[in-house]
């Protein structure tokens, strides 16, 4: 899929699972693909700024202990060894994490979220802490406190938001795998904009401890990958029951990987009409009519579907979610974490001050929408509409998925639009939003999947599953990924240099 | 529903953002722009339609009451701005007596 030839054989180059059989066999070190990792960073992120912060000599030691343990003749998981690009919303111990806000700046949390614990259970080597939209607010990652990050397909364009930076990162090479969050599209849309391949799972599949909340009954983490396999085996690793979060589902078994290869013949594809709006680019449509044709090829068998509701989840998402945050946003007061003003006059005075200080425009859009839709007088109008709007979604979906076992339509109405050309313009900005948000509202399963080029620049198709549908969806787009055939190499860092 | 510049200046208040003149300027123009595009949803009938606050059917996550470990005083201030006597440390909250 890369736009140009590959880079000369660089471990950077390779998948999590080519890493894993290259581990095994003897031919590579899990340091050596870590140091390959380090070196592409080095190389292109001056112009890409995928990274907050790089830890490398913390990276460098756990890759060590991984081939230690190799070494030793221990059992180790499938992405033992492979770097992971981690957006830096999820709290790490003792390294800074910001969620891309100037607020956060000095924070250094005392404790690992439990998809850290994870993934270090795992043996995966995390590399550093990718930038994103301010505490996840945005669609382009420009919305950073610490500037935006660049598409590898053409740096002059935003690589989508608002995980943006570990999406940019796995498409680079400087990661085969990334880490994501998605409130409202923030891993399938930047997913979709630099060609890889983006999962946001079933809402309480994955624990949300030591995420930094932006929109607590919408955000799920979620991972980034170069190919369908290793997305499913880093979702397996990352999903399970964590008596920390209140709202993870117990006792589910995951897995998205035995039945990986079995295709789609047979299955029944929903294409869902409110999900094909005038107003998306021709390009995006073509691109995403081809892969349906080619689901049906491959035995799928396709129909379409109407769910009306879908028409007002965009309106319905942009009071639940800022309402949601007003509320999670409260806590940055500078009394317990992060920035405080100096010489206050009072209490409310340095509160009033430090957040006028510490958040960005669109965080602070966000917080005064938000604090609208719950205020006396407006609360019925707004945010309880929006909830019985959430309800009529929910059940719309309940009904389709009565006739199908997935749905599918494009990831975003675009491909990655220039940096700048929308950032003036919230209403514009969230309409990038408006094929994944309903998948949020209803707690539901989508995957993000490469469908081709569009002016040199790339397409998602997005396949929709209902709750705890991941296997299912995964093998579905695994079969699309295959049968397409497009390389799973990343974007040639010699023009990430340029 | 156009929004005046006196809510934007009391919304303000409520979320405790000292927001400057040109700010709430813009923000009237750009809430009151959104807030009409939300306008949408308030004209579809949902009468007799539950509220969903959450995607899940659970109701409560009960586990027992088992003491296990956790952050230390020491970690817990860590990340604050500023403490005294083991506390987190505020301005002035109550006037002094004249």
């Amino acid at each position: 899929m890369s736009p140009a030839a590959p880079g000369p054989g660089s471990l950077a180059d390779l998948t999590g699972h080519e890493l894993a059989e290259r581990f095994a066999s003897g031919a590579a070190t899990a340091v050596q693909a870590t140091e390959a990792a380090l070196e592409r960073i080095a190389a292109t992120d001056e112009r890409l700024h995928a990274f907050l912060i790089v830890t490398g000599d913390q990276a460098l030691e756990a890759a060590g202990e991984v081939d230690a343990a190799r070494e030793r003749g221990e059992r180790l998981g499938p992405l033992a060894g492979v770097p992971l690009a981690l957006k830096d919303v999820l709290v790490t111990k003792g390294v800074r994490t910001t969620a891309g806000s100037r607020i956060l700046e000095e924070f250094v949390p005392p404790y690992d979220a439990t998809v850290v614990r994870r993934l270090r259970e795992a043996g995966v080597v995390i590399l550093g802490k990718t930038n994103m939209d301010e505490f996840a607010m945005g669609s382009s990652t420009e919305n950073s406190g610490f500037g935006p990050t660049r598409n590898p397909w053409d740096t002059d364009r935003v690589p989508g938001g608002s995980s943006g930076g570990s999406a940019a990162a796995v498409a680079a090479g400087q990661a085969p795998l990334g880490i994501g969050t998605d409130t409202g599209g923030s891993i399938r849309q930047p997913a979709a904009l630099c060609g890889i391949v983006g999962v946001k799972p079933t809402y309480g599949l994955v624990s949300r401890y030591g995420l930094i909340a932006f929109a607590s009954s919408l955000d799920q983490v979620g991972p980034f990958a170069r190919d369908v396999r290793d997305a499913a085996t880093l979702l397996e690793t990352i999903a399970g029951h964590d008596p920390m979060d209140s709202t993870s589902i117990p006792d589910v078994p995951v897995d998205c990987t035995s039945r990986l290869t079995d295709g789609v013949d047979g299955l029944r594809v929903g294409v869902v009409k409110e999900l094909f709006l005038e107003g998306t680019e021709p390009g995006v449509l073509a691109r995403v009519r081809e892969g349906l044709e080619r689901l049906e090829r491959l035995g799928a068998r396709l129909e379409e579907c109407s769910l009306p509701s879908f028409e007002y989840a965009l309106s319905a998402y942009y009071l639940i979610a800022p309402a949601e945050c007003s509320s999670n946003l409260a806590r940055y007061d500078g009394v317990r974490w992060g920035l405080r003003a100096k010489d206050s006059a009072d209490v409310v005075d340095m509160m009033q001050r430090t957040r006028q200080a510490g958040f960005g425009a669109e965080v602070k859009r966000r917080v005064m929408l938000g604090t609208y839709a719950l205020s006396a007088g407006y609360y019925d109008a707004y945010y309880g509409q929006a909830q019985k709007v959430r309800t009529l979604v929910r059940r719309e979906l309940d009904d389709a998925y009565q006739r199908f076992d997935l749905l599918v339509g494009p990831t975003a109405p675009t491909v990655a639009f220039p940096i700048g050309e929308k950032a003036d313009d919230p209403l514009a900005m969230y309409l990038n939003d408006v094929f994944t948000i309903p998948v949020n509202l209803a707690g539901n399963a989508a995957v993000s999947v490469p469908a081709g080029l569009s002016d040199g620049l790339p397409v998602g198709l997005q396949l929709i599953a209902p709750a705890l549908g991941e296997a299912t969806m995964l093998r579905a787009a695994w079969a699309f990924e295959q049968d397409l055939g497009l390389s799973t190499r990343p974007v040639s860092h010699e023009e990430v240099r340029s | 529903m156009p929004i005046s510049r006196a809510d934007v200046e009391h919304v303000a208040r409520l979320a405790r953002l000292a927001l400057t003149d040109e700010e709430l300027d813009r923000f009237q123009a750009q809430l009151s722009v959104i807030l009409e595009e939300a306008d949408k949803i308030t004209r579809l009938p949902t009468e007799g339609v539950p509220p969903t606050a959450h995607p899940l059917p659970r109701v409560n996550a009960w586990r027992d009451d088992v003491p296990g470990p956790c952050l230390t005083r020491e970690e817990a201030l860590s990340t604050a701005p500023e403490i005294e006597q083991d506390r987190f440390k505020v301005p002035r909250i109550i006037e002094e007596a004249p």
